[in-house]
């Protein structure tokens, strides 16, 4: 976006190490984001025993898959792993589908309430009950502890997402759905078959926010589904049970314990984190706009 | 954009039901989700009654007007525990100085991509900043518990005297803080890079002609050309403030820092759900949205008194 002034700034030759101490300073950078996930990575692939000695490593030292093999057949995870699999695409695929749904009727000024239903939608971003007020209504009212449901239907829209790609839309050309509608097309055709098709960098964008979200998701199963486990929830008891040992000034024999599941935990975040890492840089473009799209005209 | 494609106003019509009828594919295509809206969003903020009224488990089930009716005891309660103290200074503590380290490094980060003139290096960068904004706090607290923990790299190389993550101090709230910009710091630059992007090019070739080096650009071109930007979100982060995440907090502590580590949110839930005091729980929980909510108002009339952009 900004690349084409760089003539500009490097020009004058006196500044130019200007240029390389911004060079260092990225570099730092790349290294401070990245070393922590290398870190993970060499201890997930280390022999358990080993990385007892020492963990600040990033080649392993003695390469075992055995932490992965323990964790996907003695730790059970392959369940948890299906169960974030399942809420991310489900999650995201209905998440996806009523999102453009109701962006597409909030950006027809014709419609009658078109006005009143996008205040009722926007004021919720500003005031929310709060936690127990929802814990309440999700299992005491509705019944949906330890069900699939609430994993998909409470966050079902964000309300973001919608203004996100109403933008969007707006910004298509309105003549596209006045042909459609002159050869007859009724308004579900019309957003089924012309505008739809026309919104996968917005579609891009959402989707990647909402299959995050899910995968991400802790609190949900926390709150209202301990029974249905998924890979974070997984991650966070071996993390509790793990720190619960750890006292600071009682090292030497505590060690011991906590790090056996060091290696496992560190697998587990491994499992965790690709699935993202896979995904995410491809869609930069996609969500880089979307950011700046939503920030002005909001 | 929206200027551009400004198109003829659309006369509204007035109510009738054949209108009804000829919109009636937008109506159901709405109205689920109005529905869903109501059940999911208002309903709770009806349930911000219960904060008027003693409710525990048995008599959640009794209809609103057979629950006890208490005024402001819930509230009063809430005010004299004996955690809200430390609880309310946790929170205002995090969040000043989660503000104040989150936008400075961020502008700052984004002043360093705004500058460089290596651009692939750029793009590498920001790709690898933006990591770990998508990954969980779960994950992040994972990473972050090995790293900092004792005999943990930033442990190591720290010298092993700070014991980062067992300190019963304010300690945890610079750690939490440091933590946070990690994660969100490549995220956040985003906003005010493209803000960068849309300041007139004309205005730094002026500046280099008038003999202005690259600092006095930055200084007086860059920083205030982004500032209602820079407002603007400052508003909204001062109206969030006491929002601090239960997630992160409960995730990154542990028993040792726990006094530190409390925020209001947990507290709610604490109160609200841990010992099944629901009327207690929602009244903390709304407490903390309404005074969001006035401190949003304040931010917003002072940077219109000191002329700067209005969010409102």
């Amino acid at each position: 976006m900004a690349d084409n002034n760089y003539q500009i700034k490097g020009a004058g030759k006196s500044e130019k190490w200007f240029d390389y101490v911004l060079l260092i300073f990225c570099l730092l950078l790349i290294v401070m984001t990245v070393y922590p996930f290398l870190n993970v990575l060499a201890i997930s692939l280390n022999d358990p025993m080993d990385t007892m000695r020492n963990i600040n490593f990033i080649i392993p030292r003695k390469f075992t898959f055995s932490n992965y093999i323990y964790i996907f057949t003695e730790n059970n995870l392959g369940s948890a792993f299906l169960m974030s699999i399942a809420r991310t695409l489900v999650g995201t695929g209905i998440g996806v589908i009523c999102t453009a749904m109701l962006a597409y009727v909030l950006s027809r000024k014709d419609f009658y309430f078109n006005k009143p239903f996008t205040i009722l939608f926007i004021i919720t971003m500003y005031v929310s009950g709060g936690m127990i007020p929802e814990y309440l209504l999700l299992t005491r009212t509705l019944h949906l502890s330890n069900n699939f449901v609430v994993y998909i239907i409470p966050g079902l829209i964000w309300v973001y997402n919608v203004i996100l790609m109403r933008s969007f839309i707006e910004g298509l050309p309105i003549a596209l759905q006045e042909a459609a509608k002159i050869d007859g097309a009724n308004d579900f055709i019309i957003w089924a078959k012309v505008i739809l098709p026309l919104c996968t960098p917005t579609i891009a964008t959402v989707a990647l926010f909402l299959a995050v979200g899910q995968w991400n998701a802790f609190m949900d199963t926390y709150l209202y589904a301990r029974e249905l486990p998924t890979l974070q929830y997984v991650l966070y008891e071996i993390m509790e049970k793990a720190t619960i040992k750890i006292d600071p000034h009682a090292q030497a024999n505590q060690i011991q314990n906590a790090v056996s599941p060091m290696s496992v935990r560190m697998a587990i975040t491994i499992v965790a984190t690709v699935p993202i890492l896979i995904v995410y840089p491809f869609l930069q473009k996609y969500f880089v706009g979307g950011m700046t799209l939503g920030a002005v005209k909001d | 954009m929206k200027k551009q494609n400004a198109k003829p106003k659309v006369q509204k019509e007035k109510f009738s039901w054949n209108l009804m009828w000829k919109q009636r594919y937008l109506l159901l295509m709405s109205v689920p989700f109005v529905i869903w809206l109501i059940v999911f969003k208002y309903i709770p903020l009806w349930g911000w009654t219960m904060a008027f009224q003693e409710v525990k488990p048995n008599s959640f089930a009794l209809p609103i007007w057979e629950r006890k009716f208490v005024g402001f005891d819930n509230f009063i309660q809430a005010f004299t525990d004996r955690l809200f103290p430390q609880t309310m200074i946790n929170t205002i503590g995090i969040s000043i100085l989660g503000i104040a380290i989150g936008t400075i490094s961020s502008i700052f980060f984004a002043l360093v991509l705004n500058e460089i003139c290596f651009t692939r290096f750029k793009k590498i960068t920001q790709t690898v900043s933006y990591l770990p904004h998508f990954v969980s706090w779960v994950i992040i607290a994972s990473i972050a518990k090995m790293l900092l923990n004792d005999g943990g790299a930033v442990d190591t190389m720290l010298n092993t005297k700070l014991h980062l993550m067992s300190t019963n101090s304010a300690l945890f709230w610079v750690v939490v803080c440091l933590i946070n910009v990690w994660k969100e710091m490549g995220w956040d630059a985003i906003i005010y890079l493209s803000a960068m992007a849309g300041i007139d090019q004309g205005l730094y070739e002026a500046a280099k002609v008038d003999g202005a080096n690259r600092f006095q650009r930055i200084w007086n071109i860059t920083l205030p050309s982004i500032k209602p930007t820079v407002i603007v979100l400052l508003i909204m982060s001062v109206g969030g403030a006491l929002n601090v995440g239960m997630e992160r907090q409960m995730l990154l502590s542990n028993g040792i820092v726990q006094d530190h580590a409390m925020v209001l949110s947990w507290f709610a839930y604490v109160r609200g759900i841990g010992s099944n005091n629901y009327g207690l729980g929602t009244a903390i929980g709304m407490f903390q949205s309404v005074v969001g909510i006035i401190l949003l108002f304040i931010a917003n009339k002072i940077a219109g008194m000191l002329g700067e952009s209005k969010l409102v």
